[in-house]
């Protein structure tokens, strides 16, 4: 680790209150040998970034002026920012259940400028989960917590030495991760217990 | 065919799906052979952007073999080994034609503040991604571009974003020659950055992480000063110590949304999703750099606003520059690089897995388990 040096308390000694040289002064030539192809882009102008924003349509490859366009085999949400349905755009996933009316409201009622429209669409991402994983139950192949958050990894990629003895800043809230994942199936489970439990002792009387 | 399916946040599994078809003439259909694991897919497997649905297939980096074309596609044909930007775009929008590619206007209905992106959410497009067997890849004459004879195939898979963005990001920087260049983040982004320093000409490459086997690899691949910000009270006051009061020349945030090192930030946004990304490094970086400096940011962050300290910014005068990256305006410099030998991608590369085991693929990544820093996914093995 690079040692970080402290300030001896005088500021005139420090770089930041004095004019300094107008330009860094490097030593090209040990750079270079230490770094291979240091400054090979150390021209300003000759970077793929510059000129920015030069109007140049025929360098993309793109024959047409405006493409055609892809059929819209269900009606698309989108964002009222746009003038209309753009030409090509992703068909994976369209929006079902409560999760997709949630979504539907959030795409027609709020622009992007609107905190209404995203926290929308987190909610529908949380009741997206959970709608699917009950769906899932119905289904030959459940969600499995265990194999599907590749939490069996902590076993054959080292999971312990890989934090034990390092200073690591996520140790911090590391405890909260089981909470997060684990809590709410826990939950769910001790509630289909008493959920069950209730049947029961109804029938039994 | 099989393909990686996102279940609800921190699940996901492998499923049967069919195999995608042609939605648009200018579609190609690619067969998969490498993809990889990117820090940003993180940010869905947690669950933190807008619009992410179960079912969907993630994975924005990968290279593979043209399966199909659709009939108005000229440039590509069945068989061509081809690489894929992350970005999806048209080449034809008002953006386009003026080299904004990260930023098209034509191929994503859901939001207009986002390009599209393969298998990153419906903010993103909705597009399925490439940690699969197949994808589809729109605008086939426009995006991807043959994998050159003499390139590796990890080389290929690292230039569709990783790479690519690293370099933008010390572009973003403007680095004059003897600049000090600060790099908060030792992922594969960050490290890519900080070589690229070094070819843009900085006198001076720091880079902060936590974790010591990545700020290893960083002294190692990018020959880079490390300071390990866990070791520090005051990470802020540290960089200040280092460059004599001034502050670096220019810091670039390769970290985004899950930034750690504040609980309150990374618990407010990483758990509570109450922000678009958790700050921290955007604030040390804000903060660390000299006053007219630059700020360059490539790390990832959500739509939702996020509590930057813009006033520090302000009277700092400072330069703030970010975008996605437009992947394939970097490929023609970064091909000479890769050729001479001044850049070899897939020394990052710490993991290759199957398709099968993409579960624990994710976790180890998520979790920075067993040394990760770059995990490939293998298809079809
Ligand atoms: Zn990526
Ligand atoms: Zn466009």
């Amino acid at each position: 680790m690079t040692p970080i040096p402290k300030s001896d308390g005088d500021v005139s000694r420090h770089a930041a209150y004095l004019p300094g040289e107008p330009n860094r002064r490097v030593d090209r030539e040990a750079l270079r040998a230490r770094i291979p192809g240091w400054g090979a882009d150390v021209d300003p102008a000759d970077r793929p970034s510059v000129p920015r924003l030069r109007y140049d349509p025929s360098a993309s490859g793109a024959h047409w002026e405006f493409p055609e366009r892809q059929p819209e085999r269900w009606p698309r949400e989108r964002s009222i920012e746009h003038a209309g349905l753009p030409p090509v755009f992703g068909t994976s996933t369209p929006p079902r259940g409560l999760s997709g009316v949630l979504r539907r409201h959030a795409y027609a009622r709020y622009s992007e400028g609107r905190a209404a429209h995203w926290l929308l669409l987190i909610a529908a991402d949380r009741i997206d989960a959970w709608e699917s994983h009950l769906a899932s139950f119905a289904t030959l192949r459940p969600d499995n917590p265990i194999t599907e958050t590749g939490v069996l990894a902590e076993f054959d990629r080292h999971g312990l030495s890989s934090r034990i003895g390092q200073r690591r800043a996520d140790r911090s809230h590391l405890w909260l991760d089981p909470i997060v994942v684990a809590g709410p199936w826990l939950l769910a489970g001790a509630g289909a217990v008493a959920a069950a439990r209730a049947l029961r002792r109804r029938r039994a009387r | 065919m099989k393909a990686m399916v996102y279940r609800g946040p921190y699940k996901v599994r492998v499923e049967e799906k069919d195999i995608p078809s042609i939605e648009h003439p200018n579609d190609a259909i690619v067969r998969v052979t490498r993809a990889a694991i990117c820090g940003s897919d993180l940010h869905l497997y947690h669950g933190m952007m807008p619009d992410t649905r179960v079912g969907m297939t993630f994975g924005h980096e990968f290279v593979g073999v043209v399966h199909e074309v659709g009939s108005s596609v000229e440039r590509l044909k069945p068989g061509d080994r081809v690489m894929v930007p992350f970005n999806i775009f048209c080449g034809s929008c008002w953006f386009c034609a003026r080299g904004l590619y990260s930023n098209c206007h034509n191929v994503n209905p859901n939001a207009t503040a986002v390009g599209g992106i393969y298998g990153y959410s419906h903010t993103c497009g909705g597009y399925d991604g490439g940690q699969a067997e197949f994808v589809r890849v729109p605008f086939a004459d426009v995006g991807p571009a043959p994998i050159p004879d003499w390139m590796d195939e990890e080389d290929a898979v690292l230039c569709t974003d990783a790479l690519a963005t690293g370099y933008f990001g010390a572009q973003l920087g403007d680095i004059a020659e003897g600049d000090t260049v600060v790099v908060f983040g030792a992922g594969p982004v960050g490290l890519f950055a900080a070589k690229s320093a070094w070819l843009m000409g900085a006198g001076r490459v720091i880079v902060v992480d936590q974790l010591d086997y990545r700020l290893e690899k960083a002294r190692q691949f990018a020959q880079a000063e490390t300071v390990n910000f866990t070791e520090h009270d005051d990470i802020v006051v540290a960089m200040k110590q280092t460059t004599d009061y001034l502050g670096a020349d220019v810091v670039i945030d390769a970290v985004g949304a899950e930034a750690d090192g504040s609980f309150l930030q990374h618990v407010s946004a990483a758990k509570l999703k109450l922000q678009g990304g958790s700050p921290v490094a955007l604030n040390w970086a804000i903060d660390s750099v000299r006053k007219g400096g630059t700020v360059s940011v490539i790390g990832a962050y959500g739509p939702l606003f996020s509590a930057v300290k813009f006033g520090d910014a302000m009277n700092k005068g400072l330069t703030l520059r970010m975008n996605q990256c437009p992947v394939k305006r970097q490929w023609p410099r970064l091909f000479e690089h890769i050729r001479d030998g001044y850049l070899k991608p897939s020394d990052i590369v710490t993991h290759r897995i199957p398709l099968e085991h993409i579960a624990e693929g994710y976790h180890m990544f998520s979790a920075k388990l067993d040394g990760c820093i770059k995990t490939l996914v293998v298809p079809g093995t």
